[in-house]
């Protein structure tokens, strides 16, 4: 059997049920070399229960998972993978160098754990115990244990849960580093604009199917709406009832306003109101394709 | 692209693998140095209890029982062997299963098994400085084993450990870290007092012994130095010991596969 450097990770076709809720429901994914996919949905969408079927630590009841062309659970792909999951604590009596060396041991080839400490910014916590560090900084040393074989393929479950903006920021460096390198990543996360900042490839599940997928640019396109802000005398009414306006809200001397048709509502705005001042016109946002998306199916 | 699965970064050479599995030994072996309340009575409790009964209260009435003193004396030796493997497993297994540490272990390419035989070979590392303890408590004692008697004996218990440490794996793979030392408390205390290995059964109740792994080891253990025993076939007490081995690591192993 030949391990299958194309097809990373993939889900065909795969359900999966805890009891009477349906977690997966014929999902289909799949992880494309050197692509960073972010996996979006709200909770309960499936996000967790996918990755845990990629990796081995759930069985599917119905299609298949492959990792590296291989069933999961053959050690020989899991070889290739490094793992940050939620809700997971390493042993609170080890030092963070020794929770890194260890992770490490299973590898064919690791980094040093110098090098990964130095990489994850946790050279001056290496003989601090896991067991007294602060949250963000267990979400550090999990990353650390997730990179240190230097895998082919990450699976990053809320990676940046807990951490302060400086070192979120650290992380996404790092991962876009890990990419440049060679890497793929596969990313669950809150943050949509972590997602925005990072991905190649958005996915959004939502009751264990996928919603859409595409390039961040290409969910940006599924909501065609503009976001346009100005202070204007204008009245909500007024503005409401010109072609291309979705909706408008005043909030104190601001007009909120979604448009399909931003520019002619643009030029509409300014020809009607010569005293409008501060115009802001914002293209939508990951998280109004999300909001939008996942409200739609929920519907 | 393909790679074939002997390709470097896919296969462990043999020194690697062995390199994991020591890691693994010794960064257990760390953990529980680094936690005396855990590991101190399991080291400490066979042999102060033997010097507590077996030398200063009973010690001169023994004196002139050299039965009674070898009684005392293989009693609280597999008292010994049970604790480490019965409860060193049943907790940490436990607790580490509710950490989520299996599930992250299983899903990184953790050799096959590391994990829990790097906590067989502490609890049978445990059980052997159990046995030295004893060993050189002995001489306190009016009890007097050859050199030879006592190797055959440590060897005996620290083998002897395994069916302990299946049982403990067996209840630390269904029990919650709070429930888990309960538990494994409503084993451990019945099979010492039934096991008849401390405390004599009344004759009506022996046949219960024969149930018990601890009184297939206490026979093994007794033949091993050429006492009195049973007189039972000694591969009938083997056979039991490698049973319970095998059927409750096997369950064990079976349900940590299926929900870590």
């Amino acid at each position: 059997m030949t391990i299958d450097d194309n097809c990373l990770a993939e889900l065909k076709g795969v359900t999966k049920r805890f009891g009477a809720v349906v977690a997966l429901d014929g999902l289909d994914l799949e992880v494309r070399p050197g692509e960073l996919l972010a996996l979006l949905g709200p909770n309960g969408a499936g996000k967790t229960t996918a990755i845990s079927l990629m990796i081995g630590l759930l069985q599917p009841e119905r299609g298949t998972a492959r990792l590296f062309g291989l069933p999961p659970l053959r050690v020989e792909a899991r070889r290739r993978i490094g793992v940050m999951m939620q809700e997971v604590s390493p042993a609170a009596d080890l030092r963070v160098r020794e929770q890194i060396d260890l992770v490490a041991s299973y590898y064919p080839d690791p980094a040093r754990p110098e090098v990964v400490m130095e990489m994850a910014h946790l050279t001056p916590l290496a003989r601090r115990f896991y067991g007294k560090l602060s949250n963000g900084q267990k979400r550090q040393v999990q990353f650390a244990m997730a990179v240190c074989g230097r895998p082919k393929l990450l699976f990053l479950d809320e990676p940046t849960v807990g951490l302060d903006v400086q070192a979120r920021e650290t992380m996404w460096a790092t991962l876009r580093q890990l990419i440049d390198d060679g890497a793929s990543i596969v990313l669950t996360t809150h943050y949509l604009e972590e997602a925005e900042a990072l991905a190649d490839r958005v996915v959004v599940l939502a009751k264990g199917r996928v919603l859409a997928s595409g390039s961040v640019n290409e969910m940006r396109a599924l909501v065609v709406r503009t976001r346009i802000r100005c202070v204007s005398a204008l009245t909500a009414e007024q503005v409401g009832a010109w072609a291309g306006v979705g909706s408008v809200t005043r909030d104190g001397p601001r007009l909120e306003i979604t448009a399909t048709n931003a520019e002619a509502v643009v030029r509409q705005l300014l020809g009607a109101d010569e005293d409008l001042q501060e115009l802001e016109v914002r293209r939508a946002g990951l998280a109004e394709v999300f909001t939008e998306l996942t409200q739609e199916d929920a519907k | 692209m393909t790679a074939h699965l002997a390709d470097p970064g896919v296969t462990m050479s043999n020194g690697r693998l062995l390199h994991a599995y020591l890691t693994e030994a010794r960064y257990e072996c760390i953990r529980l140095l680094r936690s005396p309340a855990f590991a101190g009575p399991f080291l400490g409790l066979p042999v102060l209890l033997y010097l507590l009964f077996g030398v200063l209260l009973f010690g001169d009435a023994l004196s002139k029982d050299p039965q009674g003193e070898l009684f005392i004396f293989m009693g609280f030796a597999i008292f010994g062997v049970m604790g480490p493997g019965m409860f060193g497993f049943g907790i940490t297994v436990a607790t580490e299963r509710e950490k989520g540490l299996f599930a992250l272990k299983r899903a990184l390419p953790m050799p096959p098994g590391a994990s829990l035989l790097s906590k067989l070979a502490m609890s049978m590392l445990f059980v052997a400085i159990i046995m030295v303890s004893m060993i050189v408590a002995m001489p306190l004692g009016h009890l007097k084993l050859a050199a030879g008697q006592l190797v055959a004996l440590s060897v005996v218990c620290v083998l002897g450990s395994a069916p302990f440490a299946a049982l403990g794996l067996f209840v630390g793979t269904w029990a919650s870290a709070k429930a888990a030392p309960a538990l494994v408390n409503l084993l451990y205390l019945p099979m010492i007092y039934l096991s008849g290995f401390l405390i004599r059964m009344p004759k009506t109740m022996e046949w219960i012994e024969k149930f018990s792994p601890g009184f297939h080891l206490h026979q093994l253990a007794l033949r091993a130095i050429g006492a009195p025993n049973a007189g039972w076939q000694p591969w009938v007490h083997v056979a039991v010991l490698a049973a319970v081995t095998v059927v409750f690591t096997v369950l064990a192993v079976r349900r940590l596969a299926r929900v870590g």
